[in-house]
């Protein structure tokens, strides 16, 4: 299987490009946001208050890190369950979102707004914590510090494995 | 006559025991996920496969949990009626749970109330299960539960007049449901009988027992056969991404059960098996 190598933010819309099934390996920045992260972001968005980051043309990765350890970019850091997000996914690609990262099945209404808003859906393995959080080379805590390990990081990655599940034309790997 | 077994003696093991299911897969489960990279031949298992052999190895050689979601806490402790623990049992395992997470840098996972949702900061408390067992020795089973599984697990009522194809239709199609989402490949714990709380806490223990062990009934040995072989032909695969390998083990425990019920619980396990045990 041939991986192709994504250079973030420079080729951030090439995602949108992509088809099911692809395997991909990112190199650059992302943010991660997961349940109670994503949930602020659209209280904020719905009450048209400022967002502490720039969300359009960026990748939101669903996860929740253990601490890093003294010398290490980063703890354990894989996906965590991205259903749980379904409810947030219109709200989050309608401000630019190219797309997220996690892992398992969603909802066919929400597969659609992948299609709507032209944004990707890519999965990385659940359970890889160890290897994916070795894959991130800088890590720090970017806004919603009170969250703790629910906060939104700033992340940097390299050779980040993830295939494509739901592209921007709403096909879906689940059918 | 009563056996002493004094509290430092069991928190010091607790410590060694829930630091050590963090970091290091056990070998039966690195086996099983290596036999099944052996075998696939689809293309995303192989690369699931791939990354959860190295996972298992960077976790272990460079001291990274194996999972960002160190879950939380179970305890099942069995107690020898014989015996006599100085100090509060509930106590030193929570003072075990504090003192790994935070000297680890394992992620706490736990928040204090469901709903105000603030997070306790040292993943306690831990879930502990009590049993009297005859004799003089103290035994502890530890698990390490993540919730991407947890929440895909189920307790329900069936009817008594269920068919044993009807029971088998109903455990695969959960899985078919819920396995993709749970971080396959799965070890599926079933627990049957009994009452609701019975029944999952049986779901639960079922998934303490080694990969190879089956039930001790041939009759529900061969129920895990057959669960196993359906479900391993869902082609749910490792990631949900497609192959063989949706589950790696399927275990049941059963309990006698009253005659209006037929009492179901089915507990998810994940790739990411964490377990220990010790006996004093």
């Amino acid at each position: 299987m041939k991986f192709k190598k994504i250079n973030l933010p420079n080729e951030i819309n090439e995602l949108k490009s992509l088809k099911v099934g692809e395997w991909l390996l990112l190199d650059g920045p992302i943010y991660s946001a997961r349940d109670q992260a994503c949930k602020l972001l659209v209280d904020l968005i719905k009450e048209r208050k400022d967002i502490p980051l720039e969300l359009k043309n960026s990748l939101i990765y669903h996860m929740g890190p253990s601490p890093a350890p003294p010398g290490k970019a980063s703890g354990s850091a894989g996906p965590t369950t991205s259903k749980r997000m379904d409810p947030f996914v219109p709200w989050l690609l309608s401000q630019g979102i190219v797309g997220f990262i996690g892992k398992g099945k969603r909802d066919k209404e929400t597969e659609m707004y992948f299609k709507k808003y032209k944004g990707v859906y890519l999965v990385t393995v659940g359970g890889a914590g160890a290897y994916l959080g070795d894959k991130i080379k800088k890590m720090e805590v970017f806004a919603f510090h009170e969250l703790g390990p629910e906060a939104i990081y700033y992340l940097e990655v390299e050779d980040f494995p993830a295939m494509v599940a739901i592209d921007s034309e709403g096909n879906s790997f689940w059918k | 006559m009563f056996r002493v077994i004094e509290g430092d003696i069991i928190y010091n093991k607790l410590v060694h025991v829930i630091t050590k299911a963090n970091f290091e897969l056990p070998k039966d489960v690195e086996d099983a996920l290596l036999e099944a990279y052996n075998i696939e031949n689809n293309e995303n298992a192989r690369i699931v496969l791939d990354i959860l052999i190295k996972n298992a190895k960077i976790a272990k050689e460079k001291r990274i949990p194996i999972c960002q979601d160190c879950g939380m806490v179970i305890a099942f402790v069995e107690i020898g009626d014989k015996v006599c623990i100085k100090g509060n049992l509930n106590d030193l395992i929570n003072r075990a749970v504090s003192e790994v997470y935070k000297k680890n840098y394992l992620r706490p996972s736990v928040v204090k109330d469901p709903l105000k949702r603030i997070n306790t900061q040292d993943n306690t408390p831990a879930i502990v299960h009590y049993e009297i067992k005859t004799g003089d020795k103290l035994r502890f089973y530890i698990l390490i539960k993540g919730f991407g599984s947890e929440n895909a697990s189920i307790v329900k009522s069936l009817i008594p007049t269920i068919t044993e194809d009807e029971l088998i239709s109903e455990i695969v199609n959960h899985v078919k449901n819920h396995g993709p989402n749970a971080c396959p490949p799965l070890l599926v714990g079933i627990g049957i009988g009994g009452t609701l709380e019975k029944a999952a806490l049986l779901s639960k223990k079922a998934t303490l027992r080694p990969l190879k062990e089956k039930n001790n009934d041939p009759y529900w040995a061969k129920m895990e056969e057959k669960l196993l072989k359906e479900i391993n032909e869902l082609n749910i695969g490792p990631g949900g991404l497609g192959g063989k390998t949706t589950a790696l083990g399927v275990h049941i425990e059963v309990f006698p059960v009253h005659i209006a019920g037929f009492t179901l619980a089915i507990n998810m396990q994940c790739s990411a098996i964490r377990h220990g045990w010790f006996e004093i």
